[in-house]
């Protein structure tokens, strides 16, 4: 009898369970430290020409299936999606100075509602950046 | 009470699998080249001679709105637009099948409704990049094609990249014939 009341009384709990909203501050909470998310999705780039390293990095999303929905030059930014299997993968990247000779660029990823933090995936980005525009990205501490 | 346990077990397991079918990975590896993505790049990718880029961007988003296109974006400094259309997705083909495959099952005695799986809508986006060509006073215009139908019951049915070597040249054709009349002030 003692299994069946346990039952009964686990079932009451996620039922109870159910009932919890996840509160909205939780959006802004990341898995990781903002130090090492910063440190995986930026590279720095021997280069000062904006234009040139933005429409690098348009072309080099095309190159991975990405539509490019919007871009802005000002802001530096460029947003695209792509689609796979039945997921969307969206992904922002900004490009801006960092002294007088350098870019940063920093990429950030979503798959579905997941925010993606696997550094070899940014890698992998990086790397076929640095193919399109024939600079050696490097690593920002 | 043994017995109740072992009746409820398989419940158990079933409800278990449920909760971890709920939990999605992250996969790795999306973000590196596909295979094939040269001969894609030369597919979406052709050359204008031309040294004035805004003359080709304001050609592109001519073009766009010829093929009915909805102009959501644009970023001339990039040489960046991007647009989107709503079209139909009915297939005659796929529906008959269905629609026979229905009235098969209602005859069998059985309950189908292969109909409102049937392609009923779909949103193609398109974004084209103009940027100048690393040699020459050459322009280079690319251009990408996603889509997303929907099914008779309004559910997304696919979403994926357009690969079709048609779909590009017809862009292409238009874009050179566009080009040609705005030269003309058509």
């Amino acid at each position: 009898m003692r299994n069946c009341s346990f039952l009964v009384f686990l079932l009451f709990i996620s039922i109870v369970l159910s009932g919890c909203a996840t509160p909205a501050s939780s959006v802004l909470t990341a898995e990781s430290s903002q130090v090492r998310l910063r440190s995986i999705q930026t590279r720095a780039f021997d280069t000062a020409d904006k234009k040139k390293m933005l429409q690098n990095v348009i072309s080099t999303m095309q190159d991975l299936d990405f539509v490019i929905d919007k871009a802005d030059f000002t802001l530096g930014s460029v947003t695209g999606s792509k689609f796979l299997g039945y997921e969307v993968v969206t992904m922002s990247v900004t490009v801006r100075p960092r002294g007088e000779k350098q870019l940063l660029v920093r990429a950030n990823a979503q798959y579905g509602i997941k925010s993606v933090e696997d550094p070899a995936t940014y890698q992998d980005f990086f790397v076929a950046l640095e193919k399109a525009i024939f600079l050696t990205a490097q690593q920002v501490d | 009470m043994k017995l109740a346990f072992r009746f409820l077990r398989p419940f158990f397991v079933i409800f278990f699998c449920f909760n971890l079918v709920g939990c999605v990975s992250v996969p790795s590896g999306f973000l590196k080249p596909p295979e094939g993505y040269l001969e894609k790049r030369q597919l979406q990718t052709r050359q204008y001679e031309t040294a004035n880029e805004e003359q080709i961007v304001m050609a592109v988003a001519g073009v766009l709105q010829d093929l009915g296109f909805n102009l959501d974006n644009s970023e001339t400094r990039l040489g960046l637009v991007s647009a989107s259309k709503k079209a139909d997705a009915k297939s005659k083909g796929q529906i008959t099948g269905a629609v026979i495959l229905d009235v098969l099952a209602a005859f069998g005695g059985s309950y189908s409704n292969s109909t409102a799986q049937c392609d009923k809508s779909q949103v193609v986006r398109a974004s084209v990049i103009v940027k100048p060509a690393l040699e020459g006073r050459k322009m280079v215009v690319r251009v990408t094609f996603q889509r997303i139908v929907w099914n008779m019951s309004n559910q997304i049915s696919r979403v994926e990249t357009i690969n079709e070597p048609l779909m590009y040249q017809k862009f292409f054709d238009s874009l050179s014939k566009a080009i040609f009349l705005e030269a003309q002030q058509v």
